[in-house]
């Protein structure tokens, strides 16, 4: 082992090149009568790189047991879909994988449940698929409160889920149409979001979807602050947050006089992690809205960005261009 | 140098040399094609523009023919479209389709090697006749997306018996033992291999299907079109198909803030929509009525005729043959058969 100095530099790094190995962390007493799981644990030296070298003791629990059974499924409903659409054929459904979709029903079947070969599988793998992401959340949430933690991550978890929620269920709903849920498929997803789109004159008009972008690009923008301020100061042990937080050492004070001096205002070691959080959860939150909006209250972002002065009007080049189906005759 | 780092060095070498492969050749210039700020831009590669130019290199014009007095029909025999036409401009139209369909095969590839070149027997001179009269129909009735420039045998067939850029009906791969075929989700080439709708053709330019999606209302209403995402995918694809056939992207037509929008729109989305009535127009009139004519091996999967989209003149050029005129050479094909005065 080196000396201190020598170690710390070492640590400076996005790889954790020195790895002390001590007994295995079981964590703390649990207040509760959680079922005693298996203290079972080892070391990955890989893993101790990146993050702590020690992998275990897991809790899976009934609540994670039936999700990961019902994700499972989901997935292989999906993936069996897929399969069959190449005929069985593993090479191609490889090939073709990014391509290939397990699609919503057609919207001649509005909101009743359609034949399984038309879109009932879609829904029988979207109810299992939302199973798994809610017995998720539950399993987060009740192991937050076990630990005797605040409930931060189940509930960040849950801004996703709003948003998930919001594409592939209750603006359907609203819509009346099974047909606009997301399709499940690589390239499929991503072509359905630009039809999305443009068949609403254009999101970015959508002032929901300008905030989600807002939070989502202020976040990037939070965690690179944060992330470089404190390592930064990790030097005078700035990475000890927490007692950063109660007793504030001269890393704290460093990082908080640095960020006055270039932008005026600092945050503290304790707000900048609400901040963080807030901008995480309100991308998804917003985003939500800015879905639920479409199609139901709006038809036509762009025109409705004219009719409120959020769009500008360019001056137009070249002739003038007129709709060729006004003149037409009728046949 | 250690072994470690010079295996690490000759990995990060390799990633950087495979992620290097996927870049886009240098040399890209862009042409202004809106108002500033507004992304219409028109992206040309000059790689790309060097192939396009040498693969649109247009054939020198037949000679000047000389003119006998009499017409085709009067000194042949089964004139049907080029009747009034000088037998010696027909005779120089003649050679000059035979170079622009047939010039391995020669005249036999249409008339047969039997000597009379009067008789009907050959599938090929029926089609041929045809496809005369839909390339007149064309430059006389569509000058709207024609302009003067025209078309002639050659914008679509470059040489080859068949044109290379025609389309069959694609019913894609059969219902699946789980699920009904879609009509989507697979690497097709019709639709620059996005995962939309890969046969755009059969609605929109054999049939008439509606192609307009977006309301043209701020909000929801009664009289909306109210298509579905769903349909949306179908038009997109069709717009996918328009925009690689020309070798162009979205803003050389629209200006993408506002995809349905006339007024921000370029000229060149009123040529388009020309040239989309236009296909819908040659296809239920010139070639879907041909699939009786055909042998099997020119019919699709289907037993459809092979019919014909943006690609198979435009092949890749904003304007095909990149906008020089053929017919300026050869008038006879400008004019509807009807139309041919007396010499």
């Amino acid at each position: 082992m080196a000396n201190r100095q020598a170690s710390m530099i070492e640590y400076q790094n996005i790889f954790t090149r020195v790895q002390v190995h001590g007994p295995a962390d079981l964590g703390v007493p649990m207040k509760t009568d959680a079922w005693k799981r298996g203290n079972t644990t080892r070391s990955v030296h890989l893993f101790g790189r990146i993050g702590d070298a020690q992998v275990g003791p897991f809790y899976l629990g009934y609540l994670g047991l039936v999700s990961l059974a019902s994700g499972a499924i989901a997935i292989m409903i999906m993936g069996f879909n897929m399969l069959a659409q190449v005929n069985w054929n593993p090479v191609q459904f490889v090939r073709q994988l990014f391509w290939l979709a397990l699609e919503p029903p057609p919207p001649s079947y509005g909101l009743h449940f359609p034949p399984l070969n038309d879109g009932g599988w879609y829904m029988i793998a979207g109810f299992l698929l939302t199973l798994s992401i809610l017995l998720w959340w539950l399993r987060m949430y009740r192991r937050a409160i076990a630990l005797g933690m605040g409930t931060h991550v189940a509930w960040a978890f849950a801004a996703a889920i709003w948003l998930y929620l919001s594409l592939g269920f209750f603006r359907p709903l609203l819509m009346g149409s099974w047909s606009e849920a997301v399709p499940f498929g690589i390239f499929p997803h991503l072509d359905w979001t630009a039809a999305f789109s443009i068949r609403y004159g254009n999101l970015f008009y959508n002032p929901f979807h300008m905030l989600s972008i807002v939070f989502l690009y202020g976040s990037t923008l939070l965690f690179a602050m944060h992330a470089a301020t404190i390592l930064a100061v990790s030097r005078f042990g700035g990475e000890r947050e927490i007692e950063q937080i109660t007793d504030r050492g001269t890393a704290s004070e460093r990082a908080a006089l640095f960020w006055r001096w270039t932008m005026g205002f600092n945050a503290t070691m304790e707000s900048i992690h609400r901040w963080a959080w807030w901008f995480a959860v309100l991308c998804p939150l917003t985003g939500g809205i800015g879905i639920l909006l479409t199609g139901t209250v709006v038809d036509n972002w762009y025109l409705w960005a004219v009719k409120h002065g959020v769009a500008p009007s360019y001056p137009h080049l070249g002739p003038i261009v007129v709709d060729p189906a006004l003149s037409e005759v009728p046949k | 140098m250690t072994t470690r780092t010079a295996v690490a060095l000759a990995a990060a070498a390799l990633i950087m040399i495979g992620i290097g492969s996927t870049f886009e050749k240098p040399l890209t210039s862009t042409v202004q094609w809106g108002y500033r700020g507004t992304g219409m831009v028109h992206v040309v590669k000059e790689t790309a523009r060097q192939k396009m130019a040498l693969a649109n290199a247009v054939p020198a014009p037949q000679d000047k023919a000389d003119k006998t007095g009499k017409k085709a029909s009067e000194v042949y025999q089964n004139v049907q479209v080029l009747k009034d036409l000088d037998e010696g401009e027909f005779n120089r139209l003649m050679a000059a389709i035979t170079e622009w369909v047939a010039p391995d095969q020669g005249c036999g590839y249409c008339h047969g090697e039997s000597g009379n070149f009067a008789e009907d027997k050959l599938y090929t001179k029926v089609v041929a006749r045809r496809m005369l009269q839909m390339t007149q129909f064309v430059n006389a009735n569509y000058t709207q997306h024609v302009q003067a420039t025209g078309v002639t045998c050659y914008t679509c067939h470059r040489g080859n018996n068949v044109p290379q850029n025609i389309w069959y009906r694609d019913p894609g791969p059969d219902n699946s033992p789980l699920s009904r075929a879609t009509g989507r989700d697979k690497p097709a080439a019709s639709v620059g291999y996005a995962s939309l709708p890969y046969d755009p053709f059969t609605p929109y330019l054999e049939q008439a299907n509606p192609i307009r999606v977006l309301a043209t209302q701020a909000l929801p209403s009664a009289d909306a079109n109210n298509a579905s995402i769903q349909r949306t995918e179908w038009t997109y694809g069709l717009m996918m198909h328009m925009s690689t056939s020309l070798g162009v992207n979205c803003t050389y037509c629209h200006n993408t803030r506002a995809f349905s929008n006339w007024e921000q729109s370029s000229p060149q989305r009123v040529s388009a929509w020309h040239g989309i009535r236009m296909v819908q127009q040659l296809n239920e009139k010139y070639l879907v009525p041909l699939q009786s004519v055909y042998p099997p091996n020119r019919l699709g999967i289907a037993g459809d005729a092979p019919k014909l989209n943006c690609a198979t003149c435009h092949q890749g050029a904003f304007k095909p043959l990149y906008g020089v005129s053929m017919v300026k050479d050869y008038p006879e094909l400008a004019v509807s058969a009807e139309q041919v005065a007396p010499r």
